[in-house]
C-alpha cells in the first residue's frame, strides 16, 4: 500500500513533533558529555540544565525535582523500589510498568476497585489505607492508557495524606493532554514519558516532591542525576524531550479540538450501532482517548481490518498486544470478557485532522455492518 | 623544540581540539542518516500490532543482528538497554539476584569502571562477598591471582574488556578460558572495547557483555547487554511488560535501536582502519611528547593497549596547572563520571601512582573523526606549555 496508514495510536506512541527532531539532530551532531568538565562537556551540560526547565515548567516543578531516566517504566520502578516504605496501595488500572515492581518487591501490596467507568473507588482507597498504621507508597495513575478516564488525584492525595502516606503517580497519560499542574501539587513523586507527547523513545523523568520518595537508586554508577541515576545522560534525546514539553504545554488549548473529533465520532458510532459501547464514556476523560467495544467482533480481528484498510489503532495498551491477553483494566471496570474482547483504542494526536475521523468512521461502520451481516447469517 | 606554528601559519585546527573519545563520541552522520527515518515517518511503537508497529520491529531486529555480528553471537541474545551502565547493573545484580540461593562470591577487579563496582558494592549490602583483585603497574590483572581468588561459591568474575582510563586490553581469553573451566560466568564491560578490538563471545567464552552505543559513534541513551541465554539466566532490574524476554521491560527506543545497530556496523566494516590510523597518531603524538616533555610518561601497557587512548603523567607539573595550560585541548584528567569530582583516580592508583603523579595525569583520548592536525597541534601545544612549565620537583 502506497499510502501510510492513518496513524490512530498516539498513546502506544506519539507522532514526533518535527521541532523535537530537529533539536535532536543538533545535539546527535555535537560530542559532549555533560559530566566533562571541559568547553563541550560545559554546553552539554547547559543543553541539559535547559532541557531540564522546560521539562520543570511544563509540569510545574522546581527543576531540581526532575530525574531524568530512560523512560517511564525506569520511572516507575525506581518509585516504587526506591521508596522506604513496607507496604504499597495501587490502584486496579495501573500499568503493568508499576504493577510488576510493586508485585516483585516483596511488599505487600492491596490493590484499590475502581467503578464500571474506571474511577478509582476513594472508599475503597481509605479503607485500604486503614488496613496498617504503617505508611504506605500509593500508587495512582493519573489518566488511564486503555480509556483515557481522569483519576481524582487531589481527593486521593488527601487521604493518602491524611493516613501519612506517599502519593506517586503515573501522569504518562496525562501530559500533553491535560495541565499537569493540578497533578503535580498534590502528588509527592510523577513519571512521566517523552514519547507519549511528540517527544522521543527511551526518555522519561521521576518527579520527586517530597523527603519520603525515591531515594535508593536503581541503576548504580557514575552519580548522576545527584545519584538518583548513573549513566551517561541521553542528551539528544532529553534535549528532545524538553522542546517537546514545552510545545505541548503552549498547545494544550488544541486539546479541544481533539475533544470535539472525538466526541463527534462516539456519537456517530453510537448512533450507527445502539449496542456499541464507550468505556468510561461518563467519567471525566482527556480529549484524545476513545475505548470502543464492537459486540460479538474480536478486538484482534478489528485491528487486523482496520489495518488492512489503512488505520493503526490498538487492542488495548501495546505493551501487553501481540500477546493476546484480557484487559485488567477492562475486568477492573467489570466488563465480562464478551465486550472487553471486542473493545479497541482509538487515540487522536497533534496531527489528527477532521478528515482521519471521518475516514475511520466509514471503515469502523463498514466492519460493523459485515459483522451483522455475519451475525444474521449464522443466525 | 617548541614550533612556532601558529606564527607562520592560520591555525590549522578547531579550538578547543576535541581529545576525548573516552568520554563521549560524536554521533557518525551515517549513524545519525539511518535514525532520521524512525523519527519522521516510522514513528511506530515497536510492540504495537499494526504497520507502523510491524515496521518498527523488523527494524530493531535488523538492528539487534549488526550489533550480534560485530561479537559473533545470535541475535537473541541480544537485550537493548538505555546504556552501558544499565547493561552492567543488569548483568552483575541481575545475574546475583538470580542466583544467590546457590553461590553468593563475584570476581572484580580495582580499575573497573565505577557503575560495576557501585553494583558490586549494592550486593556486598545484600550479603553477597566481592574479591576486588588488583593489578600490575601496567594495569594488567595477573592470571594467576583470578584462578585462585574462584572458590566453589564463585557466581561470576566481572573484568572490563578495555580500561576506559588507561586504554589497557584484559586478556579476555585467558579469563574466558579459566572461567569455564571453573564452571563460572563471566561477564566483560566492553563499553571502549566494542568496534576497537576483535571481541568474540564464543572465542573469548564470555556469557554477558555490556555495550554503550555512544561510545562507538552511536547515540547516548542505547547500549545492549549481550546474555548468553543458553547458560544463564538473569532477574530483570526493571519490570513492567516483559519486553526483551522478560529481561528489561519499557517501550524499546527504535531510533536508537537502530543507531546502535548502524555504528555497530560501521565499526564492524571501519575497525581494521580505525585501528591503524588511531595507531598512527598514537604513535606521532608519542614520540614526540613523551621525548621533548621532562618527567611524561604512558600509563598502563605499552603495546596491549587500545591506541586511542593515551594517560599521560606529566611529572611535577601541578594538577590544576596542567589542565589550564592544556585549555586549548578538550582533554579529561580521568574517567568524565568523576570529573565534577575532586578524587583521585582509583584507576591510577590501583597501578601505584602516587597522588602527586595521579594529580599531574591526563586522559587523551583519540577517535576516527581525529585528524593528524588536530594530533601535531596537541602535540605542539602540549611540548609549548608543558617543557617550560616549572616543576614542584626536579
Amino acid at each position: 500500500m502506497a499510502r501510510q496508514p492513518i496513524y490512530l495510536d498516539y498513546n502506544a506512541t506519539a507522532r514526533p513533533r518535527p521541532e523535537m527532531v530537529a533539536a535532536m539532530v543538533e545535539v546527535l551532531g555535537a560530542p559532549g558529555n555533560p559530566s566533562s568538565v571541559h568547553g563541550a562537556g560545559r554546553q552539554a551540560a547547559a543543553r541539559l540544565a535547559r532541557a531540564r526547565e522546560q521539562v520543570a515548567a511544563f509540569a510545574s516543578v522546581p527543576a531540581n525535582a526532575i530525574t531524568f531516566t530512560s523512560g517511564a517504566t525506569e520511572a516507575n520502578n525506581m518509585a516504587i523500589l526506591g521508596a522506604p516504605h513496607g507496604r504499597l496501595i495501587i490502584s486496579a488500572i495501573e500499568h503493568d510498568s508499576v504493577r510488576e515492581p510493586a508485585g516483585r518487591s516483596g511488599r505487600p501490596v492491596t490493590e484499590v476497585a475502581v467503578t464500571g467507568q474506571g474511577v478509582i473507588d476513594l472508599a475503597s482507597l481509605e479503607a485500604a489505607l486503614r488496613e496498617s498504621d504503617a505508611p504506605a507508597l500509593v500508587c495512582i495513575m493519573a489518566v488511564n492508557n486503555e480509556t483515557g478516564v481522569i483519576q481524582p488525584i487531589a481527593e486521593a492525595a488527601r487521604l493518602v495524606h491524611e493516613h501519612g502516606g506517599t502519593l506517586h503517580v503515573d501522569a504518562v497519560q496525562a501530559a500533553g493532554k491535560i495541565d499537569l499542574g493540578p497533578i503535580t501539587r498534590f502528588a509527592d513523586m510523577a513519571s512521566l514519558s517523552a514519547h507519549k507527547f511528540g517527544g522521543p523513545t527511551g526518555v522519561g523523568a521521576l518527579i520527586v516532591r517530597c523527603d519520603d520518595g525515591a531515594r535508593r537508586p536503581v541503576l548504580t554508577g557514575g552519580g548522576q542525576e545527584m545519584g538518583l541515576r548513573a549513566g551517561t545522560e541521553n542528551l539528544a534525546g532529553i534535549a528532545g524531550f524538553g522542546v517537546a514539553a514545552e510545545l505541548a504545554g503552549r498547545e494544550l488549548t488544541h486539546a479541544a479540538r481533539l475533544v470535539e473529533l472525538r466526541d463527534a465520532l462516539e456519537e456517530a458510532i453510537l448512533e450507527a450501532a445502539p449496542d456499541a459501547v464507550i468505556m468510561g464514556r461518563e467519567a471525566p476523560r482527556v480529549g484524545n482517548t476513545s475505548c470502543i467495544a464492537m459486540p460479538g467482533m474480536p478486538a484482534e480481528t478489528q485491528v487486523m481490518a482496520f489495518d488492512l484498510a489503512g488505520f493503526a489503532v490498538s487492542a488495548g495498551s501495546a505493551c501487553s498486544s501481540g500477546k493476546v491477553r484480557r484487559s485488567h483494566v477492562l475486568a477492573a471496570m467489570g466488563q465480562g470478557d464478551d465486550l472487553a474482547g471486542a473493545a479497541i483504542r482509538v487515540s487522536l494526536g497533534w496531527d489528527t485532522d477532521a478528515r482521519d475521523i471521518e475516514a475511520f468512521l466509514g471503515e469502523w461502520k463498514r466492519q460493523y455492518e459485515r459483522s451483522r451481516t455475519r451475525e444474521r447469517k449464522t443466525a | 623544540m617548541v614550533q612556532p606554528v601558529e606564527k607562520t601559519a592560520p591555525r590549522p585546527v578547531r579550538v578547543p581540539v576535541y581529545l576525548d573519545y573516552q568520554a563521549t563520541t560524536p554521533t557518525d552522520p551515517r549513524v545519525v542518516d539511518a535514525m532520521l527515518p524512525f523519527f519522521t515517518e516510522k514513528y511506530g511503537n515497536a510492540h504495537s500490532e499494526h504497520r507502523y508497529g510491524w515496521e518498527a520491529e523488523a527494524s530493531v531486529n535488523i538492528a539487534r543482528r549488526e550489533v550480534a555480528a560485530l561479537i559473533g553471537a545470535g541475535a537473541d541474545d541480544i537485550v537493548f538497554t538505555s546504556g552501558a551502565t544499565e547493561s552492567n547493573n543488569l548483568a552483575i545484580k541481575g545475574l546475583a539476584w538470580a542466583y544467590k540461593a546457590h553461590r553468593r562470591h563475584i570476581v572484580t577487579v580495582r580499575t573497573e569502571h565505577k557503575c560495576v563496582l557501585e553494583s558490586c558494592r549494592r550486593l556486598e549490602e545484600e550479603g553477597f562477598t566481592v574479591t576486588y583483585l588488583g593489578v600490575d603497574a601496567e594495569g594488567l590483572l595477573d592470571l594467576d591471582e583470578l584462578k585462585a581468588a574462584i572458590t566453589p561459591e564463585t557466581l561470576l568474575v566481572s573484568v572490563m574488556a578495555v580500561n576506559n582510563e588507561i586504554g589497557v586490553i584484559q586478556p579476555l581469553h585467558d579469563i574466558g578460558a579459566i572461567c569455564r573451566e571453573a564452571g563460572v560466568v563471566f561477564h566483560t564491560d566492553a563499553a571502549q572495547a566494542v568496534a576497537k578490538i576483535p571481541l568474540d563471545v564464543e572465542a573469548m567464552n564470555i556469557d554477558l557483555m555490556s555495550i554503550s552505543g555512544h561510545k562507538l559513534y552511536g547515540p547516548k541513551g542505547v547500549g545492549a547487554l549481550y546474555v548468553r541465554r543458553s547458560r544463564v539466566n538473569l532477574r530483570p532490574v526493571m519490570d513492567g511488560g516483559g519486553h526483551e524476554h522478560g529481561l528489561r521491560s519499557g517501550t524499546l527506543a527504535t531510533p536508537l535501536c537502530v543507531g546502535l545497530g548502524a555504528a555497530c556496523r560501521i565499526g564492524g566494516e571501519a575497525m581494521m582502519a580505525d585501528a591503524a590510523h588511531l595507531r598512527g597518531l598514537a604513535d606521532r603524538f608519542l614520540d614526540r611528547v613523551l621525548d621533548s616533555v621532562p618527567g611524561a610518561r604512558l600509563n598502563g601497557h605499552r603495546t596491549r593497549r587500545f591506541a586511542g587512548n593515551m594517560n599521560i603523567t606529566f611529572a611535577g607539573v601541578d594538577g590544576n596547572r596542567l589542565m589550564a595550560e592544556l585549555r586549548e585541548l578538550a582533554i579529561s584528567s580521568g574517567s568524565a563520571c568523576a570529573s565534577a569530582s575532586d578524587e583521585p583516580s582509583y584507576v591510577l592508583a590501583a597501578l601505584g601512582l602516587s597522588d602527586r603523579d595521579i594529580q599531574s595525569s591526563v586522559r587523551i583520548g583519540l577517535g576516527r573523526m581525529t585528524t593528524e592536525a588536530e594530533v601535531d597541534f596537541a602535540a605542539d601545544t602540549v611540548i609549548r606549555k608543558l617543557a617550560a612549565v616549572e616543576r614542584t620537583r626536579a
